[in-house]
């Protein structure tokens, strides 16, 4: 009648699991990621297959050389959310190999070598992007212009399966540069602002999507509305995004206030790139963000900030892998300094005192 | 919904919502349970001293007759709940988790339920002084019946030592399952009203607040009704979340004020106390009756017929299992109190206590354990805790050995909620690992103090040693010298005469 192993308390629990938490993420990111297998067709759908098997394969074997049960930790939707913000991230064009080597780098590098779930300290989706854009820098900057499927433009099956597993030319033949490497490109040169944005999608383009990018970052729109969705199932809290946004925004409109000719506008950076998918699915990372509230907003102010110091003054177009990852090198000096107020205590630590009233007599 | 608030409340921090299953009992009045055929009184049923025994085996007792005289500053007496023969007084497994043997007076119930006649009940206990309301208050043994335990009389006599304003009475019955409290403020308000204000008479205070979540209208209404002749008196409706029961958090939640850490309310000028405290006190005082009962909410999916009972102190769960009918599935685990801080029973043998306010008989289905997996740092616990805690980093710490750091991070400042706990997605037995570090943390400081005493002692019984070698050795130098002296007096004596002597013929020759 009564268990003879004592068992912890409490005696109730809160419906949820490691795999809710996981699945919400999943399903928060369905309706963008949908929208981008539909917008770049098959060979985006061989690639994001390829790249979510490879990293539950990796998951797998890592698994099993800890000598770790490899049930538990497979079903628990990490390994597979983890390839699918990575392939989200990816040339929806790219070919196969570049989604295995980075489920590669991203499940054993990223994270197993760290000693799996919850022990890594750099987002492993980010790790895997970085390390594939610093050494594949051809391969993940070649974009395609949005072609959808059963569109006149767009390649058939069998097409499709050669531009990821074989050798294709038709790649290099309707290449098409992103918003913001565009804009790099071209204020790089010295051109204006206004001339260079012709050149790029519109705002409500970016929003919905329209633009060439990478598979799962192009629709704005539907990746806000599932991070709303993630804030809303208290999966996320907003603290993150806000501060990420909002740094970035403010840093935007205060240097195209200065000189509207050669820095892009709030609107654009906030639109573009990965930034929405950034500020909801990956700063948000819960392993690699800090615990506390006012670590959470600081995380993200810093972010922000360096997405736009990136993304303006730095080499690369787009800098949300490389911001990420920065602040989240600094996550455990951020824990480590900024926590909760102690029930009782001042910031410091000692006990709250009360001059006017009570107190021992 | 809810009590018109007439005073604003104040925001806590933390805490969760979990599902209160208030349904399953909350609609059954108040039954008086029938006397079981033994009754296992244990001494200790509170915080403090055990109870020293004044009864031997054999002996006839009537109803209300005291049992055991407290003994020490913080302690309780502990009182016969019906007349009957005293079986023996020995070792009886305790209401509590490890089931070991504790003193317990055994008696047998003559059927008769007879009242003493010492009970001595005031007619007008409103003239009596402060002290002489807390003096009866311990003499009836009168202990903290929210299942602190920790005696009565003990915190009505904090008006010594500091400057009250205001008496907290805490309705807020904020573990899911329990109802005993609810029922009693809806079916005794006045009585608990005439408690209350007696307590605050003790305490010398003249503001009452009666806290109530908001989950229980009936009880409120009940309340508010009663109160109504006592301007002092305000009921107040409480928003319905967990730990709002915690003394510290409930004293803010009313009057926005944090209790300094490792303090009292009473550093804020509040004294908390519990319905049911309330209760006793004013049958102690109207009707002279000590604490020999009280109400216990049997509940849960396993139970047949979930009810509130008003159980004598001493009764065999079994009893109160079998009163409601017996279990309708073979429940998953048995839990004194609430779910959140309730303790498993090891069996439906141990004795009701004072501080057991609920049995709960949980299904696998309610009391889910899922298998505990590694922490994703998802700061669910650190948006649960209502004390600004980190618990994830404090479970690390504790994990890899670090006590010391986990005290830094503020383990000793954790109230033992279980809100982390719930919270947690990983399933992770987080609040027990906080229970173990803090009882590690006694062990050490109980052996540290041990190796002080034994340190002390053995260098105070050195110092006395050398004190007596030194007194010797001192008597004996003193001795050698008077030895010495007498010696050389005598020498001196010898040589004088001698030279007397010697010298005597030429003195003589030149006298």
């Amino acid at each position: 009648m009564i268990e003879e192993q004592p068992v912890a308390g409490p005696y109730t629990h809160a419906r949820t699991s490691i795999g809710r938490t996981m699945g919400l993420v999943l399903l928060a990111l369905l309706p963008a990621t949908l929208y981008g297998l539909y917008l770049f067709g098959w060979p985006a759908i061989f690639l994001f297959g390829t790249t979510i098997l490879a990293a539950l394969i990796f998951e797998a074997g890592s698994l099993r050389l800890a000598g770790k049960r490899v049930r538990p930790f497979l079903l628990d939707g990490s390994a597979l959310l983890t390839g699918w913000l990575l392939a989200m991230t990816l040339p929806p064009w790219a070919p196969w190999w570049i989604g295995v080597v980075g489920a590669f780098l991203a499940i054993v590098i990223g994270k197993q070598v760290f000693g799996g779930i919850g022990q890594n300290l750099f987002n492993p989706a980010m790790v895997a992007r970085v390390a594939l854009l610093i050494s594949f820098p051809l391969e993940m900057t070649l974009f395609h212009a949005p072609v959808p499927l059963f569109s006149a433009q767009a390649p058939g099956f069998l097409d499709s399966l050669a531009i990821t597993f074989g050798q294709s030319d038709q790649l290099d033949a309707v290449s098409s540069a992103t918003t913001l490497d565009h804009l790099k490109t071209e204020l790089g040169r010295g051109v204006a602002l206004e001339t260079a944005s012709g050149g790029v999608g519109s705002l409500s383009q970016l929003t919905l999507g329209e633009a060439s990018g990478s598979l799962g970052e192009t629709s704005a729109l539907l990746l806000l509305l599932g991070g709303l969705f993630l804030i809303h199932k208290r999966i996320i809290t907003w603290h993150i995004p806000l501060a990420m946004l909002g740094s970035l925004a403010l840093l935007a409109t205060i240097f195209h206030l200065i000189d509207p000719q050669s820095y892009v506008g709030p609107l654009t950076h906030l639109l573009s790139g990965a930034a929405i998918l950034g500020a909801f699915f990956i700063a948000t990372d819960l392993v690699t963000s800090p615990v506390s509230i006012r670590g959470q907003l600081l995380f993200g102010a810093g972010v922000g900030l360096l997405v736009y110091a990136i993304r303006t003054w730095a080499g690369y177009p787009e800098g949300v892998a490389f911001a990420v990852m920065l602040m989240n090198a600094c996550t455990p000096l951020i824990d480590h300094y900024l926590k909760p107020r102690i029930y009782g205590r001042d910031r410091k630590g000692e006990p709250l005192t009360y001059a006017d009233e009570g107190g021992e007599v | 919904m809810g009590a018109e608030n007439l005073i604003k409340l104040f925001k806590i921090r933390g805490g969760v919502h979990p599902d209160d299953r208030k349904q399953l009992s909350a609609g059954q009045a108040i039954e008086d349970l029938p006397l079981p055929p033994l009754l296992h009184i244990p001494l200790q049923q509170h915080i403090g001293a055990p109870a020293e025994p004044l009864v031997r085996r054999g002996e006839l007792v009537k109803k209300g007759q005291r049992l055991a005289r407290s003994q020490g500053a913080i302690s309780a007496p502990v009182h016969a709940p019906t007349s009957g023969r005293i079986m023996g007084v020995g070792g009886y497994p305790a209401h509590h988790p490890s089931g070991l043997s504790v003193r317990t007076i055994t008696l047998k119930p003559d059927g008769r339920d007879e009242w003493t006649d010492q009970l001595d009940p005031v007619y007008a206990p409103f003239s009596l002084a402060a002290e002489e309301i807390a003096q009866r208050v311990a003499d009836a043994g009168i202990v903290g019946m929210g299942g602190a335990t920790f005696p009565s009389a003990v915190k009505l006599n904090l008006r010594k030592r500091y400057a009250l304003h205001t008496l907290v009475i805490n309705g807020a019955e904020c573990e899911p399952y329990l109802t005993c409290d609810d029922r009693l403020m809806r079916e005794k308000p006045a009585k608990i009203l005439d408690g209350v204000r007696l307590m605050a008479r003790a305490l010398g205070v003249d503001r009452i607040l009666v806290a109530i979540e908001n989950n229980k209208p009936q009880a409120q209404a009940a309340m508010g009704d009663a109160a109504k002749p006592y301007d002092e008196v305000d009921i107040v409706g409480l928003p319905t979340r967990y730990p709002m029961g915690s003394e510290k958090h409930l004293v803010q939640t009313l009057i926005g004020k944090e209790t300094p850490a490792r303090g009292l309310t009473a550093d804020i000028g509040v004294v908390v106390h519990n319905v049911a405290t309330a209760m006793a006190v004013h049958d102690a005082l109207y009707l002279g009756r000590p604490l020999i009962s009280r109400v216990m909410t049997v509940t849960g999916g396993a139970i047949r017929q979930p009810r509130n009972l008003h159980v004598p102190l001493g009764t065999p769960l079994s009893h109160l299992i079998d009163f409601c009918g017996g279990f309708k599935e073979e429940p998953a685990i048995l839990i004194s109190g609430g779910p959140m801080m309730g303790q498993p029973l090891p069996s439906t043998q141990v004795p009701a206590v004072k501080g057991s306010n609920a049995l709960l008989a949980l299904t696998a289905g309610e009391s889910e354990n899922s298998e505990e997996m590694p922490c994703i740092r998802c700061a669910c616990c650190v948006q649960a805790c209502p004390c600004g805690l980190v618990p994830l980093e404090m479970a690390a710490n504790i994990r890899a050995g670090g006590l010391d750091n986990s005290v830094r991070l503020g383990l000793l400042d954790c109230i033992a909620c279980g809100s982390c706990s719930y919270a947690c997605p990983s399933h992770i037995p987080l609040v027990n690992y906080f229970n173990f570090a803090k009882g590690e943390l006694a062990a050490r400081q109980r052996s540290q103090h041990k190796q002080g005493e034994t340190k002390r002692l053995a260098e105070a019984r050195s110092e006395r040693m050398e004190a007596i070698k030194r007194a010797k050795r001192k008597a004996m130098l003193k001795r050698k010298k008077e030895m010495e002296a007498k010696k050389r007096v005598q020498e001196e004596t010898k040589t004088a005469s001698e030279s007397r002597v010697k010298a005597m013929p030429d003195t003589g020759v030149e006298a």
